[in-house]
């Protein structure tokens, strides 16, 4: 380390001398930098998982636009929307094909609790629609009470779950009516319910006898080979008379749920902030331990002033400073923070992982903010005064 | 001016501002010959640090004139007085060392203010130095492991390890025993010989007076005797 650092500045490693002098304070000083790292990457890490679990029932479907009701905050927390504009979209020449979309969430009894699954309701007849991993179980769809589980539900056994098959099949009960799994997919517990399950829309209408075929929550469309999704979106938004419906690409409505789920739900706000608080006890830290060894060290800045050393040289050191608690600070945040997430993701089964883009992120943004804290303290530098040595 | 290192002329300073503004220096004139072993006396408050630091580029002249190396100080920028500084080695009462460098640490900032040295001779050069006044033993020891006069010696070996062409030094010898204060001026005097160096100390210490080659006595900021012994 010293030697990187002297190398790196061509002068002797002043701020890691002074920095490493009193080992206690030191260690304490990167416990502190190494605390908010960690306090960022669970942080993060949650926020990461909250999108990703927002955004991963989208990975169950192959659509190009969907058209939703204007008070359809999300795709699994839809609103009625009527099925004549599926018709209507599919007078457009470059659309394909539509499959309208069904969503509820249904308890399921688990003997000590309930779970909740968010279930989606999807033409059987029509797999296209489906995801090229779960197309195979739009047949399973087609029996009566045919149902596909998630293997990744939260509280639904892992042993119970690899049992199922064609030949084993799972008969449950749910909104009095009893259902048979007859395979699994992997999809996981979020924050809105703790997994999913596909049934065919038929069975759908039995389970919830007070919803109409007519109005389902969301309307797939599939575009003909070629076709410019913004461009039919464009044109649809046109055509469908209705000026409320949200009429968007799947890439967008994915991002716009994103987004409401970041900006506009109390967890999304809750965790940026928590990011936020993570930054600043770090910026308060690094600032806090910068400025308390320029002033213990006035005296010998002073005296290099009185040397001859010119203002860029304490900068320097100060930087120095910064330099080291940020990188050897990170170091015991990384293997924490990710240690933490780990332990959080086992229990909550939420997707939570420390991803390079997060290390990354976090390590450029602990050796900005520490440069930031080491600018702020050298404001104190101009109290060393070499006039004042004798 | 070739033979003088510095010369101050008519200098006047003042400290505070209106009410408070008090005259520390009163018509201050002094010429240092190169290689001069100048001795600077007088009781406390009388102005001999006010004069240090005047002449060491760390007050701006406020009044009067001092030409250090053939350059004027009054009015000169503040980066022209940071690159005089430079060529100057301070020595202070305390001897201001950093605490968290080794010795050969210590002596190699007084170098490595001039840009473009590399570390190799930096140390090469803290060693021979710090050799020269008596520490080759001491050479990666930590201030705290020095005695009083051990620390003031690795401070001399700082200001001196630059070539500096003035030393100016504050009572240096103040916070020493009667052997240590000795033998750090002995050995300010000595390498001064050797070097060709110009130095103005500070002292009380009468028996420093008599390897002076000269005496300037201040009293109430103004200077009052002027003894060659040379
Ligand atoms: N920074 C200062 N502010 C105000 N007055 C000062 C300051 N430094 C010195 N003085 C005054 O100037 C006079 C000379 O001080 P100084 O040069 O330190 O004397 P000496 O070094 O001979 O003891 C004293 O009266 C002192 O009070
Ligand atoms: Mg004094």
């Amino acid at each position: 380390m010293s030697w990187l650092l002297q190398r790196l500045f061509g002068r002797l490693p002043v701020g890691w001398l002074q920095l490493t002098h009193n080992r206690t304070r030191f260690f304490a000083a990167l416990a502190g930098v190494a605390f908010a790292n960690v306090l960022v990457f669970v942080q993060l890490g949650i926020m990461n998982s909250m999108s990703a679990a927002t955004v991963r029932p989208y990975a169950f479907f192959t659509a190009d636009i969907l058209i939703s009701a204007p008070d359809a905050n999300t795709l699994t927390d839809g609103a009625n929307v009527a099925r004549q504009w599926l018709w209507q979209a599919l007078a457009d020449p470059e659309v394909a094909e539509g499959m309208g979309l069904y969503v509820a969430n249904v308890p399921w009894d688990r003997g000590m609790t309930d779970i909740s699954l968010t279930t989606f309701g999807v033409d059987p007849f029509q797999p296209q629609f489906l995801a090229p991993a779960l197309a195979p179980t739009a047949g399973f769809l087609q029996l009566r009470d045919g149902a596909v589980l998630d293997r990744l539900a939260r509280g639904f056994k892992r042993t119970e779950a690899a049992a199922i098959s064609p030949a084993t099949p799972l008969s449950f009960e749910t909104e009095n009516r009893t259902l048979t799994a007859w395979s699994t997919f992997a999809g996981g517990g979020g924050f809105g319910a703790d997994g999913y399950m596909l049934v065919s829309d038929q069975t759908f209408l039995r389970l919830f006898p007070a919803r109409r075929a007519g109005a389902p929550d969301h309307i797939l469309l599939r575009l003909v080979p070629g076709a410019e999704a913004a461009a039919v979106v464009t044109r649809l938004r046109a055509q469908l008379s209705d000026p409320g419906l949200r009429i968007r690409t799947f890439a967008e409505a994915k991002a716009e749920d994103l987004r409401y789920q970041q900006t506009r739900r109390p967890t999304g706000v809750i965790f940026g902030f928590g990011v936020l608080i993570g930054v600043l006890v770090g910026l308060v830290i690094v600032y806090q331990v910068l400025s308390s060894d320029v002033a213990d060290h006035l005296r010998e800045y002073a005296t290099f002033k009185a040397m001859g050393y010119r203002p860029g040289f304490f900068l320097g050191v100060v930087f120095e400073e910064a330099l080291v608690l940020g990188c050897l600070g990170f170091l015991p945040g990384l293997i924490f923070g990710g240690g933490i997430l780990a332990l959080m993701g086992k229990v909550t089964t939420l997707p939570l992982r420390m991803t390079p883009g997060m290390a990354a992120s976090v390590f450029l943004g602990t050796v900005a903010f520490s440069a930031l804290s080491g600018a702020i303290a050298t404001r104190r530098l101009a109290a060393a005064d070499p006039a004042d040595l004798f | 001016m070739t033979g003088i290192t510095i010369a101050a002329a008519g200098l006047n300073h003042w400290f505070g501002r209106e009410e408070t503004r008090k005259q520390a220096l009163f018509d201050v004139s002094l010429a240092l010959p190169r290689g001069s072993f100048t001795v600077l006396m007088g009781p406390s408050g009388s102005g001999k640090t006010t004069v240090l630091t005047l002449l060491g580029c760390l007050r701006s002249v406020q009044a009067g004139s001092v030409r250090l190396l053939g350059q004027e100080l009054h009015g000169a920028p503040e980066a022209h007085l940071v690159a005089l500084r430079r060529r100057l080695g301070f020595i202070f009462q305390m001897h201001n060392l950093h605490e968290s460098l080794t010795a050969a640490q210590n002596v190699m900032m007084g170098l490595q203010v001039h840009p473009g040295i590399d570390q190799a001779t930096a140390r090469a050069a803290a060693a021979r130095v710090l050799g020269l006044v008596g520490l080759s033993d001491r050479v990666d020891y930590l201030p705290a492991k020095l005695s009083g006069g051990q620390k003031q010696r690795v401070a001399v070996a700082r200001a001196l390890v630059g070539n500096p062409a003035l030393v100016l030094a504050d009572e240096p010898t103040a916070a020493l025993d009667k052997d240590s204060a000795a033998g750090v001026v002995d050995l300010l005097r000595r390498m001064g010989r050797a070097r060709g160096t110009t130095t103005l100390l500070v002292t009380h210490d009468s028996r420093i007076l008599d390897r002076a080659d000269r005496i300037l006595t201040l009293e109430d900021g103004r200077i009052v005797k002027v003894e060659d012994r040379s």
